[in-house]
């Protein structure tokens, strides 16, 4: 049995695979990632282990894998997902990034936000605390909003107080939800552009979770998107493949 | 010994307190960051020495040629020439800064979006922690970016600055303006020192720096060895030490760590294994102690074996031509030896990106990381004409911007874990 194990900034994905894919596991990050890693581990057993995610350099010391990075993990699992594909978009809860593909799967470019939250599940996040929403359901109030307005931040603490003047301003929650999605596809649309596209884009991530930024994402592009149907677990998925590869 | 500093800092004016805080921050950061390295070569020992006592013994140095009436020159760019400065029989010591630990204190004053190294620069002075600046007689800018210009004026205020004007295109017009530049620079260290510059006192000015550069442009030949006989992060400890240690000594030492690479190169030996991944750095300047990305690179199995940066080749690529021992010939020469410093205040810059080009392929590199100080916007800009540029030739670049804070070091291990992993291939 091979394991890839994703310690992302929000959430520790685990993919258990030989011939195919076995189990699978999603769990929040918490504190104290190492012991969620741990109990995620417990009881399961593989040969090979491969860590990628933020929590990658903190976890594999204490219990033993290879290190890939994010890139490479999310290069692979959607390649083995979709052989065809040759962009994959990600957004997940720190960071995201699109990654452009050769025909032999090799990472030919790629994009990822620096230092802030701007245009990731995070910036999301915060906003929906602010609108009163759970993070699941903002994506379908925004698709519900009949009205178009403009956030022009996109830095999550401006957007924040953009939000909130907004708010006092009477506008409605499903206007400026959607305003705020408009700016995170805007922001990887950016992205999309510095890298290239070519098709098949696999969006992956948390964010591919939102039905708002999958269609305000296809508008921008004017392409299809494909949407596994465990998009979390991509990066997961190509580190198992990375140890059972060798 | 130690009693001597604190009473060397009190008299330079330092708040020893935040002083004292930042001297205490170092020795564990070097540590990590230096001394955790494999196989260094001996002679590091020198830079390492140095930087453990950082603002000691050179400090020392200063304070003693100003007792005997000499003059310190303070710089924050390697347009500033040197030479007129030596000749003058005063001392150039480079200040800028690369440290968090002194941009709250700027930022008080200057915009937050303003390159980390002028807030850290400023900062420095502000707060009264830097002995160098403190010890100095005349702080020298230059016109380079628009955010140090305006600093200098609000740094005035603190201490004297004197500007040289640094121009941004590179025609006949602008090479005159420059040499008037130059001479009124001759002119003003004349007046700041009392001394006469000479023929004689110049030309042995010049062969002095182009000595050292000379030094420099070993090392980095050294660099191109497969191995790679010294880690990024020391070759760039040795060039940052450059900007303001005694020249005839760093001259010597730098030297002395040549002979001993050469020796390591002969024989095979190098500090990383022969197929990491070769990087090269290109960009903004990192001034001591900044270290944070040569760590991160070097810690992730890539060897950093290049900087094309003024912490770099910028600094010593171009020697002053050597003319008839006469003023006018010899300040024309020093003239047209900076003017030829491909920096990004130039526009057009293409010789910059001939440089890229030229370097990856001379020291073998596997890619170049283009690096930028965060609101450092020519060198931000330039980067579209690098990426343009390497993607013709065929080699990979990354583009990182950043400041001196750590918050972002997960993103950018991140970000160079996995160009490395494509390069590598």
């Amino acid at each position: 049995m091979f394991a890839g194990l994703d310690v992302g900034s929000r959430t520790v994905k685990l993919v258990v695979l030989d011939g195919k894919v076995r189990d699978s596991a999603v769990i929040t990050t918490g504190v104290d990632p190492l012991r969620r890693c741990r109990e995620l581990l417990n009881g399961r057993e593989c040969d090979r282990l491969v860590i990628t995610g933020y929590g990658r350099h903190l976890v594999a010391p204490a219990v033993g894998g290879e290190i890939i990075s994010e890139i490479k993990a999310f290069a692979v699992g959607a390649r083995y997902l979709y052989p065809d594909c040759h962009t994959v978009i990600d957004i997940g809860g720190q960071d995201s990034k699109v990654i452009l593909l050769s025909d032999k799967g090799e990472v030919q470019k790629f994009e990822m936000n620096d230092r802030c939250a701007a245009g990731t599940g995070k910036f999301l996040e915060v906003m929906a605390r602010t609108l009163e929403v759970d993070i699941s359901e903002i994506g379908g109030l925004a698709l519900s909003s009949s009205k178009t307005i403009r956030i022009n931040s996109l830095c999550t603490v401006f957007a924040e107080s953009e939000v909130v003047s907004l708010i006092a301003k009477g506008e409605e929650a499903s206007a400026i939800a959607l305003a705020l999605h408009e700016a995170i596809a805007t922001r990887v649309e950016t992205m999309v552009r510095r890298t290239g596209i070519r098709e098949r884009v696999v969006f992956a991530g948390g964010g591919a979770f939102n039905r708002c930024l999958v269609k305000l994402l296809e508008q921008k592009l004017q392409t299809t998107l494909t949407v596994p149907g465990s998009p979390q677990t991509v990066g997961a998925l190509g580190a198992a493949l990375m140890a059972r590869s060798g | 010994m130690a009693n001597d500093n604190v009473q060397m800092w009190q008299e330079l004016g330092i708040d020893l307190k935040m002083h004292q805080a930042l001297m205490d921050a170092l020795p564990t950061m070097f540590q990590e960051i230096y001394l955790s390295q494999k196989d260094r070569p001996a002679g590091m020992g020198f830079y390492d020495f140095v930087v453990g006592d950082i603002h000691g013994i050179r400090v020392k140095e200063l304070v003693e040629h100003r007792k005997k009436g000499g003059k310190v020159v303070a710089t924050y760019c390697v347009f500033v020439p040197e030479e007129i400065v030596w000749a003058a029989g005063a001392i150039p010591v480079g200040l800028c800064a690369g440290t968090q630990f002194s941009i709250p204190a700027a930022e008080a004053v200057l915009p937050r979006n303003t390159c980390a190294l002028i807030k850290s620069s400023f900062g420095f002075k502000l707060a009264r922690i830097c002995p160098y600046v403190q010890a100095s007689d005349l702080i020298v800018g230059e016109t380079t970016c628009d955010g140090k210009k305006k600093m200098f004026e609000i740094l005035n205020e603190y201490q004297p600055v004197y500007v040289m004007e640094v121009p941004n295109k590179k025609t006949e017009k602008s090479r005159a303006l420059w040499l008037a530049e130059v001479k009124a620079f001759k002119d003003r260290m004349e007046k700041l020192t009392g001394n006469k510059i000479t023929a004689a006192k110049l030309e042995k000015a010049i062969e002095q720096v182009n000595a050292r550069r000379k030094a420099l442009q070993r090392l980095y030949n050294l660099r191109k060895a497969v191995p790679s006989p010294i880690s990024g992060k020391d070759a760039l400890l040795a060039t940052q030490v450059s900007f303001y240690d005694d020249i005839v000594r760093d001259t010597q030492m730098l030297n002395a760590l040549d002979d001993e690479l050469e020796k390591r190169v002969k024989a095979g030996e190098g500090v990383f294994p022969a197929d990491a991944p070769r990087i090269i750095i290109s960009g903004s300047p990192m001034a001591i102690p900044n270290w944070k990305l040569h760590h991160i690179i070097e810690s992730a199995g890539a060897v950093v074996v290049a900087e094309e940066s003024c912490t770099g080749t910028r600094l010593f690529s171009d020697l002053v031509e050597k003319t008839p021992v006469n003023l006018d010939a010899q300040i024309k020469a020093i003239a047209d030896r900076y003017m030829n410093i491909h920096c990004a205040c130039f526009t057009p810059n293409e010789e910059r990106l001939d440089d890229i080009a030229r370097m990856a392929k001379e020291y073998r590199a596997d890619g170049v990381i283009h690096y930028n100080l965060q609101f450092c916007h020519t060198y931000a800009t330039e980067a579209v004409q690098v990426e343009k540029r390497l993607e013709k030739e065929g080699i990979p670049l990354l583009r990182v911007e950043t400041d001196y804070s750590d918050e972002d070091a997960g993103q950018l291990k991140n970000r160079i874990e996995a160009f490395l992993e494509m390069v590598k291939r």
